[in-house]
């Protein structure tokens, strides 16, 4: 039996591994500096640092995927998150050490694979080489006896399993074989590694191209694709707007289904569903978003990612003359969907705002305080807190249409203000205070929440990603392997070789001497 | 969807199934300790002949307890009416279903018995703690998990965790192999070279299904989250075991990293998935919230 570390000395020598140590008197130190960059080490170096530096990643909360998480930090522990700032560790996966750790992987990588094209290119045309001098130094060996052993069995079996095989001849008998199996080994590495290559491009690029916008749709409304239309917007560094297409879309209908069958799953959401009208260049057409089930428009697909309740509202002043229409868009607080929404009355003879809680299925708790007990509105009930003066939106301050500063206001129905906070069902109109007007609680709304996205290329992310397991695939299960075997005088004798960690060597080698010594 | 009705009885039977199949796996632990026990101690060709006539029995026992803990799965997910992995309980038990069935399966093309006490403790530990610490009712799958990239995303990850168990178990009886303990434990085991060659093997296919997860966890993130790659918290911790176990397949063919040092890649890299699996899911804040606890 041969020892381990002499087989691997074997491997090493065979198959041209890049050696690492630095020749100092070399005259280039950029030249030894990229011979380092290359080598296997500093690939497995820098592979590991990669795993550590993604750490820190999942245990500070990031701006890209929680930014209210990063803004309760800063609230939180203000001093430490300036430190952590500086170093970048609300936003480690953009970070300039994040980025140099894999450019630094990716240049190794692409240094890496240059060579091996041409090494592979020239393997693949070559013959396999010839055998070491000592056969027996390889992993696996065995001689077989008797002075009519043929090589010709051999040279059978190994064409017969698809190996390369050049055969050298004394007269008519073979006296050497050398042959060569997996070379797809090989070319499944270059692939994985190339399209590794091919997926960071395409994963920047595309992002740098694309953009995110969220918008919330009340049912009724339509939605016309442009970029005064989103509530929020996340462009790409290079996205241009002229990549947002014209089209339109209304929402319909939005419904939820809810489990009332199974007791330990009560009320609980089963499906959502956004049922839309869709215009495409004057094409109409319907569509169903549902959560898992985005739809695809000219340059967008959009997905669902929310929904709450819009009650419907109508604001008159004493003479009847409307101050405010429409749905507002209320934000879900619990389970069962009791909701806050903010009614800001600019336009009415005495700027007024409120306050709004809606509970779609009315309970009072036993401190008598109202609560939703259900998701559903079955029982649908509003209630207002009034307040007077100067909401700033001329100002231009107070602006974000969810929240109402009450600093500076009085507070004239709800709370300690002495009069009982407005109380409406669906329907319902009722006067409120100080001689304001009216309120009118038309109907009861759903509004969905809707992401559209565009990214040109993730189209190529998928194909680089499946070509990339493809290579993994090749790289991994195929096994490379070369097989030597000699004529001796009392017999012959066979070597092998592997590439991979490769269990069935010891049965080829077998194989091939038993089929020598039946042959003669 | 309509509502299915979820059979609480049925999921009452799937839990004492897999209690009792954790009663049978304690057992065939214990015997295949004894019988560990005793082939170390053996002097003579009958007393390891004896020895491994109980090892043997523990096997039997084990695979009959992996029939009922697979009839236990089988039920909760016919109780439920869907797949059963949607919250962590459901994750263990069938996670630990698979790594007793894909070892004693192994069983019949590679000779890996000497690391039966290992695999069969390791899922009494499972199964045990499933029990105790993450049990939940059944409950219906909410909108975000009712995809068929459940079925297939999920499935292929806790099949690569099952291979990845294997594997660190080589790798840490590799360890305690090459380290300085005379104890006559070790002689039962084989060599390094072999141990090396086998976990390399199992880290292998392991990282094949671990690869196909991560992809298709993205290609299901790009429908359920508008996005394919996000740096959720778990998709952190999914790219950090990917890039481990691609360092320890750098580190088999480096110079002076192959053995030893690969193993306790092999170790970083399974601490890091039950990392994932523990801390991550029920600590750690993010969009994969299906702990269920
Ligand atoms: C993005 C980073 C990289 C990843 C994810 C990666 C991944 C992998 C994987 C999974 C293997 C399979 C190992 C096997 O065949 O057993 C492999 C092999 C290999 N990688 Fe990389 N690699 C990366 C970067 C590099 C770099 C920078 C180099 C060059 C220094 C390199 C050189 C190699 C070589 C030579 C092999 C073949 C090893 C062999 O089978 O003998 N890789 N790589």
């Amino acid at each position: 039996m041969v020892s381990r570390q002499q087989s691997k000395y074997v491997v090493r020598k065979e198959y041209n591994e890049p050696i690492e140590a630095p020749d100092l008197s070399a005259k280039s130190w950029l030249r030894w500096i990229w011979k380092q960059l290359t080598s296997m080490k500093i690939a497995l170096f820098l592979l590991l640092l990669l795993a550590i530096a993604a750490v820190p990643g999942s245990i500070y909360p990031q701006r890209s995927a929680d930014p209210n998480g990063v803004a309760l930090y800063f609230k939180n522990n203000p001093d430490f998150a300036k430190v952590l700032d500086s170093l970048q560790l609300f936003d480690v996966y953009a970070s300039s050490w994040f980025s140099a750790i894999y450019l630094l992987l990716f240049i190794s990588l692409i240094g890496c694979l240059l060579p091996r094209i041409g090494v592979h290119y020239k393997a693949l045309r070559e013959k396999p080489p010839a055998p070491p001098t000592n056969l027996a130094r390889l992993p696996q060996y065995k001689k077989v006896t008797g002075e009519k052993v043929k090589l010709e069995a051999a040279f059978e079996y190994l064409t017969k399993n698809k190996y390369k095989v050049i055969a050298e001849s004394k007269g008519k008998a073979l006296v050497e074989l050398r042959a060569e199996k997996g070379y797809l080994r090989e070319t499944g590495n270059l692939i994985f590694h190339i399209s590794l290559v091919g997926v960071l491009i395409s994963v920047a690029l595309g992002g740098a191209l694309s953009f995110n916008g969220q918008r919330v749709l009340v049912e009724g409304e339509t939605f016309v694709n442009n970029r005064a239309a989103y509530d929020s917007y996340q462009p790409g560094l290079l996205f241009s707007e002229a990549s947002l297409q014209p089209f339109s879309m209304r929402l319909d209908q939005f419904s939820i289904t809810y489990d009332y069958l199974n007791p330990a799953n009560y009320a609980k959401p089963l499906d959502f569903r956004a049922n839309v009208s869709t215009t495409v260049s004057d094409q109409q057409s319907q569509a169903l978003i549902r959560v898992n089930e985005p739809i695809a428009l000219p340059n967008a697909k959009v997905y669902l990612t929310g929904n709450g309740f819009a009650p419907e509202i109508i604001v008159r002043d004493p003479d009847g003359t409307i101050s405010f229409s429409g749905p507002v868009v209320f934000l879900p607080q619990d389970a069962n969907m009791t909701s806050l929404g903010v009614i800001k009355v600019p336009d009415a003879k005495k700027q007024f705002g409120m306050m709004a809680f809606f509970y779609p299925t009315v309970g009072k708790l036993s401190t008598g305080a109202l609560t939703s007990t259900h998701p559903n509105p079955f029982d649908p009930v509003m209630t207002l807190n009034v307040y007077v003066g100067d909401l700033g939106i001329d100002k231009g301050i107070n602006n974000n249409v969810y929240e109402l500063d009450t600093h500076l206001l009085k507070q004239i129905a709800g709370g300690k203000s002495g009069t009982k906070a407005l109380k409406l069902q669906p329907g319902d109109v009722v006067e409120l205070p100080q001689n304001l007007g009216t309120v009118e609680f038309k109907s009861v709304k759903r509004f969905a929440s809707l992401d559209i996205t565009y990214n040109p290329l993730d189209i190529w992310v998928l194909i680089s990603v499946i070509i990339t397991f493809f290579g993994l695939l090749l790289m991994l299960l195929i096994p490379r392997r070369r097989i030597w075997v000699r004529k001796l005088a009392d017999g012959a004798e066979v070597g092998a070789l592997a590439k991979s960690r490769d269990e069935s060597l010891e049965r080829i080698v077998k194989e091939i001497s038993q089929a020598m010594k039946k042959s003669k | 969807m309509n509502p299915a009705l979820i059979n609480q009885e049925l999921a009452t039977t799937s839990r004492i199934l897999v209690l009792i199949a954790l009663t049978v796996y304690v057992i065939s632990f214990l015997v295949l300790t004894v019988s560990l026990a005793n082939r170390a101690k053996a002097t003579k060709k009958e007393q390891t002949a004896s020895a491994i006539r109980v090892e043997n029995f523990g096997l039997i026992l084990a695979g009959l307890a992996t029939l009922i803990h697979g009839a236990g799965v089988l039920t909760r997910g016919i109780a439920a009416n869907r797949v059963p992995w949607a919250n962590m309980y459901e994750f263990s038990i069938s996670g630990a279903f698979v790594v007793s069935a894909i070892y004693l399966i192994a069983l019949f093309f590679k000779d890996i018995r000497f690391i039966a006490t290992f695999v069969i403790g390791f899922v009494v530990l499972v199964i045990g703690s499933a029990n105790t610490l993450f049990y939940v009712q059944v409950e219906s799958l909410m909108p975000a998990l009712q995809d068929y990239w459940l079925v297939i995303h999920v499935s292929v990850a806790i099949l690569g965790t099952a291979f990845f168990t294997i594997a660190a178990a080589l790798a840490a009886l590799l360890l305690i192999k090459s380290g300085k303990s005379k104890s006559k434990v070790l002689k039962v085991f084989p060599d390094v070279e072999k141990l090396e060659k086998l976990s390399y093997q199992f880290n292998v296919i392991g990282f094949i299904l671990w690869t196909f997860t991560l992809i298709a966890g993205a290609i299901w993130a790009d429908k359920a989250w508008h996005r394919f790659w996000g740096w959720d918290t778990k998709e952190v911790w999914t790219f950090i075991i990917w890039t481990i176990y691609a360092a320890y397949l750098h580190a088999t063919t480096t110079r002076g990293w192959e053995g030893k040092k690969a193993a306790w890649l092999t170790l970083i890299g399974f601490s890091a998935v039950i990392f994932n699996f523990t801390i991550v899911n029920l600590f750690f804040k993010g969009l994969h919230v299906y702990s269920g606890l």
